[in-house]
């Protein structure tokens, strides 16, 4: 990544001091800046060796089940009148979402570097799940951080991740989401520095994270490219996303960064809406800052203190976003909206019945921003939607909202 | 370097003793308690008073740190009314050079320029500032250097002779060597490992060298002190504000006078170590 960035291209950055813009960079303690250094050494050194590549192909074939499918929604389609829908199944992948893509290539990270310690923070679940995977197929002991918040609202894949091993360790600081777990981790980060890898779960925090996490997971955009012009013989006209740190999204859409003819949209979480605090759209509604290591959109008061947010995806409950995603918006390359909790209720529910997926909360949100584009759209057009994560760990959470009872009843 | 911190560390020098560095939250628990508390501190034998900018995620900060943040924030503390702290405390007190530390996003917020400005008329000496090392100099400690600001730096035990001198490069006021990896309010590490890291490091650079984290007693200060030029003392100040104050949090009588009888305490600590073990 230390070539010059080229010009009229979007998928050159970040430069060698980890920018994207102004935004980026590498705001951390000391005590961690040898680790960082010795981290992007390593990284370096990986990306050009085909040893690794060839572990991670094939970890990624018979491990993760790669390639995903691209799946044409063709009820959803007929449903909406519009633009043809088209799903990349990342809600396939071992573990249930895109998280595992990245875990994999960290591990592999943390084991050329002599680590014997993994900590991860999470607030879905599913990074942490994921990470407590990778941990027991690679025999590392494992701490997840999560928001106490999130322990209770997420309850199955907690389950899931002490049967795997991990020690979950709940966080009550602030609102208890994922914001407070990641100032957790960094704090046993800083403590243990010497034996600990940090695998962060999403294209954010301190340089190289978000490249590093942005490569592991833009086999899905890779792959839903070539799929697409098998499929139809071109390209998408729409790629979309949801947005909370953005791995899944960044992950789609930096193949198709420099293909003109591709509209990107990016959906962040628009909580309980925008006019008051309960809700998650760092880029709409936020402004730059200084966090966990990185220069992003950030939701904060005047006098620089982080807000807490609100989402009904605790995925997408965090006061920030990757840097990249900061700079793709303010180059005007990708657009950011936010959905609000009802519409991607309401989303979850009619992919559940039109199409027998019942996707996570936080592709939800991706899906509201379908059903409000496609109707306005020709039935020529395509549309490519990244399909990240399984509902299975919100079924409760719904199931609740939605006033079902208990099974049985 | 500011002609205080100068001066400061060369009274010390001349008497022969470290330097006793006392660290506050700024505003906790209120403005005016927190004002009285610094203002008692030059007395109680503080030589050097840094002062917390509160913020909402102190990441480097173990749990007492975090909490006196989080009750400066509910009583409304700002990075202007900390500012506002540090010109009502040098009103009284032309000499003790006062640190500002906290993290770089509320500093960002309100603006570097402005903020180095306001920091200079008000008679701020130096800044730590956690989350900005070496690799973010353009950002605040150049400019900082520039409008004569002291920007110390953070040595720790992962610094090793290869970064040192990168850590060195723009550090001035005085180096504090944070004596273990980890968060604020740790455990003492051995003294004598800390003797051997303020050589190394005194190897590289003529700046004072200020040893934190983990101190907590007159004894802590003295062993620590025998070894150092100056001795940094955080959290145990904080949790003995936090143990004086109501089920509220709000101050009591004994809030202000409990603080200076610890640092008293510290004071006789460092009075009584002997620079000869760091020379």
């Amino acid at each position: 990544m230390n070539e010059t960035p080229k010009l009229n291209s979007f998928r050159s950055g970040p430069d060698e001091d980890g920018r994207f813009g102004i935004f980026g960079g590498r705001f951390v303690a000391e005590t961690l800046m040898p680790l960082i250094l010795d981290l992007q050494a390593e990284w370096d050194n990986a990306k050009t060796d085909p040893t690794f590549k060839a572990e991670m192909d094939t970890l990624g074939k018979h491990y993760i089940g790669r390639p995903s499918p691209l799946y044409f929604a063709e009820r959803l389609t007929e449903h909406l009148g519009g633009a043809k829908i088209y799903f990349k199944r990342e809600e396939l992948n071992h573990t249930g979402s895109h998280k595992i893509n990245n875990c994999i290539g960290q591990i592999l990270l943390a084991k050329r570097m002599g680590k014997t310690r993994i900590i991860a923070e999470t607030g879905a679940g599913q990074h942490g799940v994921a990470t407590a995977t990778v941990c027991a197929r690679f025999g590392l002991p494992c701490v997840v951080y999560m928001g106490a918040t999130d322990v209770a609202r997420q309850s199955p894949n907690v389950f899931r991740m002490k049967l795997l091993g991990a020690e979950v360790k709940p966080v009550t600081a602030g609102n208890g989401t994922l914001k407070d777990a990641m100032n957790e981790a960094m704090r046993d980060w800083v403590t243990n520095v010497d034996s600990t890898y940090y695998l962060i779960g999403t294209a954010a925090g301190m340089h190289p994270y978000p490249e590093m996490v942005r490569d592991f997971q833009s086999v899905i955009g890779i792959e839903a490219r070539a799929q697409m012009l098998e499929a139809e013989g071109r390209l998408p006209d729409l790629v979309i996303a949801a947005v909370g740190g953005g791995s899944n999204a960044i992950g789609i859409f930096h193949p198709f960064l420099d293909d003109e003819s591709v509209k990107i949209v990016g959906v962040e979480a628009g909580g309980k809406g925008l006019e008051g605090d309960e809700h998650c759209a760092s880029i709409t509604a936020g402004a730059p800052g200084v966090l966990h290591g990185n220069r992003t959109y950030l939701l904060q008061d005047g006098d620089g203190q982080i807000k807490e947010g609100h989402s009904i995806s605790a995925g997408l409950d965090y006061p920030g976003i990757g840097p990249e995603h900061a700079w793709l918006a303010n180059v005007g390359r990708v657009e950011y909206v936010p959905i609000k909790d009802d519409e991607a209720l309401e989303a979850f529910q009619l992919l559940t019945r039109l199409e027998g997926i019942i996707p996570a909360l936080e592709p939800s949100h991706a899906l509201a921003e379908i059903i409000k584009r496609a109707p306005k759209m020709g039935k020529d057009e395509i549309i490519l939607m990244n399909l990240s994560g399984r509902g299975d760990k919100d079924i409760f959470t719904v199931g609740k909202i939605l006033g079902m009872g208990q099974a049985g009843e | 370097m500011t002609a205080r911190m100068d001066k400061k560390f060369a009274d010390l020098a001349s008497e022969g003793r470290p330097a006793l560095v006392t660290y506050i939250m700024g505003g906790d628990p209120d403005f005016e308690t927190s004002l009285a508390i610094m203002k008692a501190l030059p007395s109680a034998g503080s030589d050097i008073i840094e002062l917390g900018m509160p913020f909402s995620d102190p990441m480097a900060d173990g749990p007492a740190i975090q909490m006196a943040g989080q009750r400066a924030l509910k009583a409304g503390q700002t990075l202007g009314k900390t500012l506002e702290l540090a010109r009502r405390f040098r009103q009284d007190d032309p000499d003790t050079p006062i640190v500002l530390m906290g993290y770089y996003n509320p500093i960002y917020i309100y603006g570097v320029d402005r903020f180095l400005k306001d920091a200079v008329d008000v008679g701020l000496d130096g800044l730590i500032v956690v989350d900005l090392p070496p690799e973010m100099d353009d950002e605040l400690c150049l400019p900082a250097l520039e409008a004569g600001i002291s920007f110390i730096r953070l040595a720790t035990p992962t610094t090793d002779d290869r970064r040192l001198p990168k850590v060195l490069e723009n550090t001035s006021g005085f180096v504090y060597y944070v004596s273990m990896n980890g968060i604020t309010g740790s455990a003492l590490p051995d003294p004598s490992l800390v003797g051997a890291a303020v050589r190394r490091i005194k190897s590289h650079t003529s700046l004072p060298v200020c040893v934190g984290f983990g101190v907590k007693t007159e004894e802590h200060a003295r062993a620590i002190g025998a070894a150092a030029d100056g001795v940094v003392v955080g959290t145990a100040i904080v949790n003995q504000i936090a143990s004086s104050l109501t089920a509220e949090g709000h101050a009591t009588e004994a809030t202000v006078p409990g603080v200076a009888a610890l640092v008293r305490g510290l004071s006789a600590g460092t009075k009584a170590a002997r620079l000869a073990a760091a020379e």
